[in-house]
């Protein structure tokens, strides 16, 4: 149980935190290790938030719950920080990742007191620098392997290079600037 | 041998359904099993099998063209959930008596209202006396090994009865989780071809199905129903043996956890059955005898094991994903207590009304109902029977 | 492999009784006297019947059946009297009490 790690995103419906959930199962997974990845199903609608959740083991996962005290929060979209309540339950020797353009110090006395770690990215802007376009799930993705030390940075691009060439087999143009956008928010969150 | 890989309950199912290759496929769309023929249609469409996809305008239809695909020879199925199933109703009946071996993959979901597309087994439960058989799955590992091993046990020639293959809407179906699969020549050899005697596709042999039956031969037509029944958990069992040849994995009527010398128990269906473990194995380290009886066969309701793998527990909750309505507790509740009663069993049993519209279990939730089971052993009263886990009140 | 229907009488035990009722083979339907079903039948008056079978097709139970050419008497064992044939008949040759 104690070697479960537990990671709980909040995101709006339409930004993929559920598919930057099941991406992490996946290249988890890659690594020998037992996965979890699931979306908790609200609303069915852009824009609503919803939760996703991950749980990483090198057992077998028999739990079937929500994750409650999760490790590590990931944030997709800070104007989530003033509607949920982000940190419930977040441990103190776990950490937050938070998507903004903002200063850490502007978001720290956002997060109701919260004693660990605060990482951010601005996933705009890595997203935009390398594909043109907002898609924030995979600069966090990269930001929250690194984060939470699910894997080696090496290992984790050779295994997305593979996953991306399956994933975007019919359009292979935007592999490059998907890598591009792992690589640039490796270095970038902080 | 297999092959490791990372899936939702719901492609696991469409993937050993691709291995199956059935004759015929109707569907029709709904949440949470949408994905099942979703999958399966790109497989249809890429070649990978040569199923008669028939996308039909409602579950009455997709159930009606499976049952007469059945009878006219093929082996056919459908998937669904909720207020599908509930839309199947005259239709289950008919696929039962008229003895068509077809499956369906269904994704269990709270039915209305109020309107809820989140897991609980109310669908399922309503549909338990349709002379289906009915498997249920705690995770996308059994959800996959219980479709491989579906037709075998329908098909049976002393069984000839529909299959219902269960597992829990959202928590199984769209969760990602590590699963083992099997090859597909395994697969392929495991289930076989479906051979009937009689078709109606057959014209050597023209035939009637579903003829009228007045009253002088209908109870006597239920009755011969209900033998085919009968035979599935020796069936279900022997399946098993072959299946753990194959795959490695072993299965029984139900799974039995750290029973063996265990005074308090849950009796369970689903995907709360691996919560329920983290929460055994967590209290067994602080020394309580506790276990758990998770349902895999459920219809038919193997009774007489049950009530044996209970005899040495002084106490015991039935958990019902499903409001029963009786004023006194759900369906697998009263399933238990009457195999209890027949056993002579001395056992105190409660039963609990859970998870309900997606309503989450957590580890914590049931090591609360193996506390309560305690207090029941120390007062020597079962007290109130009728018991809601975790409702807010 | 057809059913024998011989065993398939009322006093039939469950055992017996074939899976899902199902029924093997065709024209079993014979060996089922749903002739009485009815007490009112068609007659015919040889003397007036021509043989021009208009009368045969329309029979909705195969009745009246067909040899060389010719109708033969019913088949009272299946008839179920709907008087069908006496509506058919262009000469009156078929009678039936109750259908004019």
């Amino acid at each position: 149980m104690s070697n479960v790690t537990e990671i709980r995103w909040h995101g709006r419906g339409g930004q993929g935190a559920k598919t930057a959930a099941l991406l992490l199962a996946d290249v988890a997974f890659q690594t020998g290790r037992y996965v979890q990845g699931f979306p908790e199903y609200g609303p069915e609608r852009m824009g609503a938030p919803i939760t996703a959740y991950n749980r990483i083991s090198d057992m077998p996962i028999r739990v079937h719950s929500n994750i409650y005290d999760p490790q590590y929060v990931v944030v997709v979209d800070e104007s989530l920080l003033e509607t949920v309540d982000v940190t419930a339950g977040l441990k103190k020797d776990g950490a937050i990742l938070i998507n903004t353009a903002r200063p850490k110090e502007e978001i720290v006395p956002r997060l109701k007191g919260y004693e660990g770690k605060v990482y951010t990215i601005d996933a705009r802007r890595v997203s935009m620098a390398t594909l043109g376009k907002y898609f924030p799930n995979t600069p966090l993705l990269a930001a929250i392997v690194k984060v939470a030390g699910i894997m080696e940075e090496e290992r984790f691009l050779t295994e997305m290079k593979f996953s991306f060439s399956h994933k975007f087999a019919s359009k292979p143009e935007v592999i490059d600037g998907n890598m591009a956008a792992l690589k640039m928010a490796l270095q970038e969150v902080r | 041998m297999g092959k490791r890989e990372r899936l939702s309950g719901n492609e696991a199912v469409a993937i050993a359904l691709r291995q199956i290759n059935p004759d015929v496929f109707p569907a029709f769309p709904i949440t949470p099993s949408t994905e099942i023929p979703q999958y399966f249609a790109s497989y249809v469409a890429n070649g990978q099998v040569d199923t008669e996809f028939i996308p039909v305008e409602s579950e009455h239809s997709s159930m009606s063209a499976a049952i007469g695909a059945e009878a006219a020879g093929a082996r056919a199925l459908t998937a669904t959930s909720s207020c599908g199933l509930a839309f199947m109703w005259e239709e289950l009946y008919i696929a039962a008596s008229n003895r068509l071996p077809l499956a369906l993959a269904l994704v269990n979901r709270a039915l209305s209202g109020p309107i809820n597309i989140n897991c609980d087994h109310s669908d399922s439960m309503g549909a338990r006396d349709a002379g289906w058989i009915q498997m249920y799955a705690e995770n996308n590992q059994e959800a996959y090994d219980n479709m491989v091993q579906a037709y075998r046990i329908a098909e049976h020639k002393d069984v000839r009865l529909p299959i219902m293959i269960c597992q829990d809407g959202f928590i199984t179906s769209h969760a990602v989780e590590n699963i083992e699969l099997l090859d597909d020549a395994d697969v392929k050899n495991f289930v076989g071809e479906y051979e009937p005697e009689t078709y109606l596709l057959n014209p050597e042999c023209p035939a009637a199905v579903g003829p009228y039956s007045i009253t002088d031969y209908y109870f006597e037509a239920k009755r011969n129903q209900a033998e085919g029944m009968r035979h599935v958990p020796q069936v279900v069992l022997d399946v098993a043996k072959e299946f753990a040849a194959v795959s490695g994995r072993e299965y029984g009527l139900f799974e039995a956890y750290r029973m063996d010398d265990a005074d308090r128990a849950v009796v369970i269906i689903g995907s709360a059955a691996g919560t329920t473990k983290d929460a055994i194995d967590a209290l067994r380290e602080k020394g309580e005898k506790v276990g758990m009886i998770k349902i895999r066969l459920y219809r038919p309701f193997p009774a007489d094991e049950i009530a044996g793998a209970l005899g040495k527990v002084k106490a015991v909750a039935i958990m019902d994903r499903a409001e029963g309505y009786t004023n006194h507790g759900g369906s697998l509740g009263a399933d238990v207590m009457a195999a209890l009663f027949r056993a002579r069993s001395q056992a105190l049993a409660v039963n609990y009304i859970y998870g309900l519209g997606g309503r989450d279990v957590r580890v914590t939730d049931m090591e609360h109902v193996y506390a309560e089971l305690q207090k029941i052993i120390d007062n020597d009263d079962a007290g109130e029977t009728y018991r809601f886990m975790g409702i807010r009140e | 492999m057809a059913t024998d229907i011989s065993k398939l009488g009322v006093k039939v035990k469950w055992q017996d009784l074939t899976e899902g009722m199902l029924i093997a083979g065709a024209g079993t339907s014979k060996e089922f006297p749903t002739g009485e079903w009815t007490a009112v039948k068609p007659e015919i008056d040889w003397e007036k019947c021509k043989q021009c079978l208009l009368c045969a097709p329309v029979c909705p139970d195969s009745c009246i059946p067909v040899a060389d050419k010719k109708r033969l008497d019913f088949d009272y064992d299946h008839c179920k009297g709907c008087g069908i044939c006496v509506k058919a008949c262009p000469f009156g040759a078929i009678t039936m009490e109750g259908v004019k």
